[in-house]
């Protein structure tokens, strides 16, 4: 195998762990949250139906952090198999947020443990939801340590190079690196938002399917109230991102607008096809956005592609990549709007079925943003896997058996999807919460 | 004590924390399948399902512990053994997924059926097989650099004799360190049929155990004579451990306090797993990286030191509380309490 293919395996490879583990890991992030406002509301109101919602919540969420949990000792491994020459480097530089995120995710698995086998140990739920917190804790700061890392890639810094040795290294100033924190921030925001839809579709899907109890109603109150929140939080955060970008990384940000030419009051291509590599077609131009965005004022400066070397470019079609991500993000922003509106003026549409089609539709549809938006990140960083340091061909593993591997790994998803999906449907179609709630009537 | 001494002892403690949570772990599930097998799983599945529920993730995180860690002290070992280990790793990956997933399944996804505890009973005996092949490979004389490419001669690792000695150490180990373990958790639950069957695999266990680790000093000493050489140096670590081997197999024959005997198989280990670890020193892949090649910079250092203290301060109460509701809680095990 030459370099070239080892390197296109490698990328394949990394994509695809990177791809399954995210689903994963992006409810692990957000939902021990959900859990912990449910058990609060459940306690302060003294209001059964929460504490069942964090029950049941908590029993799904088992199933999705145990393959959380591999896909992540995957993805970890995977990193030092297949490029270790970046790992070498990187190594050097941030072993500490890589280091502190394994904290945080053993701080996470005692807690998590310890909140699965008490639920009837102590008499004061107050003592069992305390445990949530270092749970919640402990999810959120595995997303920030990782994504810190992530961010070093983007914007590498806290170290010098000296014949090819890295040197003065600083940590602290190579964790605290510029794009640290929109991505942080955008990292959590749209884990919470997106775990608060996927759990809001399970409670309309219910209802679809005829279960009309106040339970699934409380429930989609509350996760969309959050997921709102979030939507809203993540949509103000992305438009940091994109100032960051404009100072820090112009050539993603004239890469995924599509800006070909440097220019001043620059116009925001939203969707469009490109054809002949610089030709768009089919679409719309709003005047002077780019630069407001890009900015925040209407006549500025905004860098074009054409300051950029040909081989430094990313790929173009990330551009499709980011509207999939902004339309999704505003879409679900604004069926949360109509909803809570409708909620408040006592509407009836909101339980009528084309509605609750929507609120399904809005899970699985975050899901694919958070997806569209980590291949936009990541592509948009290409050719560099340290941006302006390491070069992603210089980079991959020179083993011969790379190819292998990718058909080991993309059998071990298949099985871990369908496995995972199966065993959480069977859990709650043969223990729906009618029964649920009459055998604790029953049991006491 | 020089920094990158201090890191390495730390990594070396962490795997081998591993090596014993692990093992424990890896021996359950193969004893409950076996059990299985048998017709015997009324007889010990409830304990080992008891042992294994609250812990199974905190196990792998160890893992993870190491391999970041070594990454972060000697990231000359991420180029080295990352480019090596592709295949091997790859496959324990796998293995390790199939098996930590499949427990979650069955335990709280009521994913019941027979061929399950099969399946994660006999892989978690491929796993400590595939990770074992590393120690191996850290011996030299498998690895060679071509081109400045990094090669694994895979012909000659699977012909080796010392590579399949240091396999069956690996499986006889982890059944024998299991075995005990499950002898005093069982006696704690006052579970008297477990007992008497654990007692039975960890007696049955412990002469192959003791047998394949003397075999493997032999097997050096064809192998890597500099090797062996320092290994002999430390005979007195060696006998010690031999001595507190006798102490547990004794204690268990005579059916005394299986607790002591469960720690005094711990010290064997550790003082077995340390000699062998000061032997290889300052060698991480023989001859190609030592300690002081592949160590990272001052400033990383300080700084993961630094973070190892903060994340101990907040993992050492944690674990105490875990032990004190699961594991060293009486009417847990019991199963008066849930």
């Amino acid at each position: 195998m030459d370099n070239e293919q080892a390197v296109l395996y490698s990328r394949m490879l990394t994509e695809l762990t990177l791809t399954f583990h995210i689903i994963y890991a992006t409810v692990g992030v957000g939902i021990p949250l959900l859990i912990f406002i449910a058990q609060w509301l459940g306690i302060k109101r003294q209001d059964e139906h929460y504490i069942l919602l964090a029950r049941r919540w908590t029993r799904g969420y088992i199933i999705t952090v145990a393959v959380g949990v591999v896909t992540g000792t995957a993805i970890g491994l995977q990193l030092n198999l297949l490029w270790p020459t970046f790992m070498e480097l990187a190594g050097n530089a941030i072993a500490l947020p890589l280091f502190m995120e394994t904290f945080a995710f053993f701080f996470e698995a005692i807690f998590l443990g310890i909140y699965l086998y008490t639920w009837d140990r102590f008499e004061d739920q107050r003592k069992h939801m305390l445990i949530l917190i270092p749970v919640a804790i402990g999810a959120s700061c595995s997303a920030i340590f990782i994504t810190m890392v992530n961010s070093f890639m983007n914007s590498p810094q806290g170290f010098e190079i000296a014949n090819g040795n890295l040197i003065n290294v600083q940590p602290i100033l190579a964790m605290f690196n510029p794009s640290m924190p929109t991505k942080v921030a955008h990292v959590l925001a749209t884990a919470y938002m997106t775990s608060a839809f996927i759990l809001a579709s399970i409670g309309a899907y219910r209802m679809l399917k005829g279960s009309n109890h106040v339970y699934h109603k409380k429930a989609l109150l509350l996760t969309i109230k959050v997921g709102l929140v979030f939507s809203i939080a993540a949509a103000v955060i992305g438009d940091f991102a994109g100032k960051y970008l404009a100072e820090y990384q112009p050539e993603k940000l004239a890469a995924m607008e599509w800006h070909f030419d440097t220019e001043e009051s620059a116009s925001l291509t939203l969707f469009g096809i490109l054809q002949n590599g610089d030709e768009v077609k089919y679409s719309i131009k709003i005047p002077y956005a780019l630069s407001i965005l890009a900015h925040g004022t209407p006549t500025a400066e905004v860098i074009g592609l054409d300051k950029f070397p040909a081989e430094n470019i990313p790929p173009l079609y990330i551009h499709y990549l980011f509207n999939i991500m902004v339309m999704i993000g505003m879409g679900v922003t604004f069926l949360g709007l109509v909803y809570l509106i409708g909620k408040f003026l006592k509407k009836k549409f909101i339980h009528r079925r084309f509605f609750l089609w929507l609120i399904v539709a809005s899970g699985p549809l975050s899901m694919i943003a958070i997806e569209a938006g980590w291949w936009l990140a990541e592509v948009g960083r290409q050719p560099w896997v340290l941006r302006g340091i390491l070069r992603t061909e210089d980079a991959a593993t020179t083993s011969d058996q790379v190819d292998l591997m990718l058909y080991l790994f993309i059998g071990l998803y298949i099985v871990l999807g369908l496995a995972s999906a199966i065993v959480l449907v069977r859990m709650f179609r043969s223990n729906p919460i009618e029964r649920e709630l009459a055998d604790r009537k029953g049991g006491g | 004590m020089s920094y990158e001494l201090i890191g390495i002892s730390v990594l070396w403690m962490f795997l081998f924390g591993y090596i014993i949570i692990a093992s424990i772990d890896f021996g359950a599930g193969f004893f409950n399948a076996y059990s299985v097998l048998t017709n015997k799983q009324h007889i010990i599945s409830n304990i080992i399902q008891r042992y294994l529920s609250p812990v199974w993730e905190v196990t792998n995180v160890f893992l993870v512990f190491f391999f970041v860690g070594i990454v972060g002290f000697f990231p000359s070992t991420a180029y080295f053994y990352g480019t090596i280990l592709l295949v091997p790793a790859s496959i324990s990956v796998v293995l390790l997924a199939i098996r930590g997933s499949y427990y979650a399944f069955s335990t709280y996804g009521k994913l019941k059926s027979n061929f399950w505890t099969y399946l994660y009973g006999f892989s978690g005996l491929f796993i400590p097989a595939s990770l074992s092949i590393v120690l191996t490979i850290s011996e030299g004389g498998f690895v060679y650099i071509e081109d400045s490419r990094i090669i694994l001669d895979y012909l000659t690792l699977f012909t080796s004799p010392l590579t399949w000695s240091i396999v069956i150490l690996s499986l006889t180990s982890v059944l024998y360190i299991s075995a005990v373990f499950l002898t005093w958790y069982a006696s704690v639950a006052k579970d008297e049929p477990a007992t008497e069957l654990m007692r039975k695999y960890a007696l049955s266990w412990s002469l192959p155990a003791i047998l394949t680790a003397t075999g493997i000093i032999v097997e050096l000493r064809m192998h890597n004579p500099e090797h062996f050489a320092r290994l002999v140096d430390l005979w007195w670590m060696f006998l010690i451990s031999f001595v507190l081997f006798l102490i547990t197999t004794r204690l268990i024959w005579l059916r005394r306090s299986y607790g002591l005997a469960f720690h005094v198989l711990v010290f064997q280990f550790l003082i077995a797993f340390f000699a062998y670890g000061i032997s290889h020193y300052p060698y991480l892949l023989y001859p190609h990286l030592t300690i002081t090649e592949g160590f990272t910079s001052e400033a990383m250092a300080i700084a993961l030191i630094i973070a190892f203290v903060a994340g101990f301060c907040l993992l050492i109460p944690s674990v105490l509380l875990i032990l004190r509701l699961f594991l060293l809680n009486k009417d847990y095990i019991q199963g008066k309490i849930k």
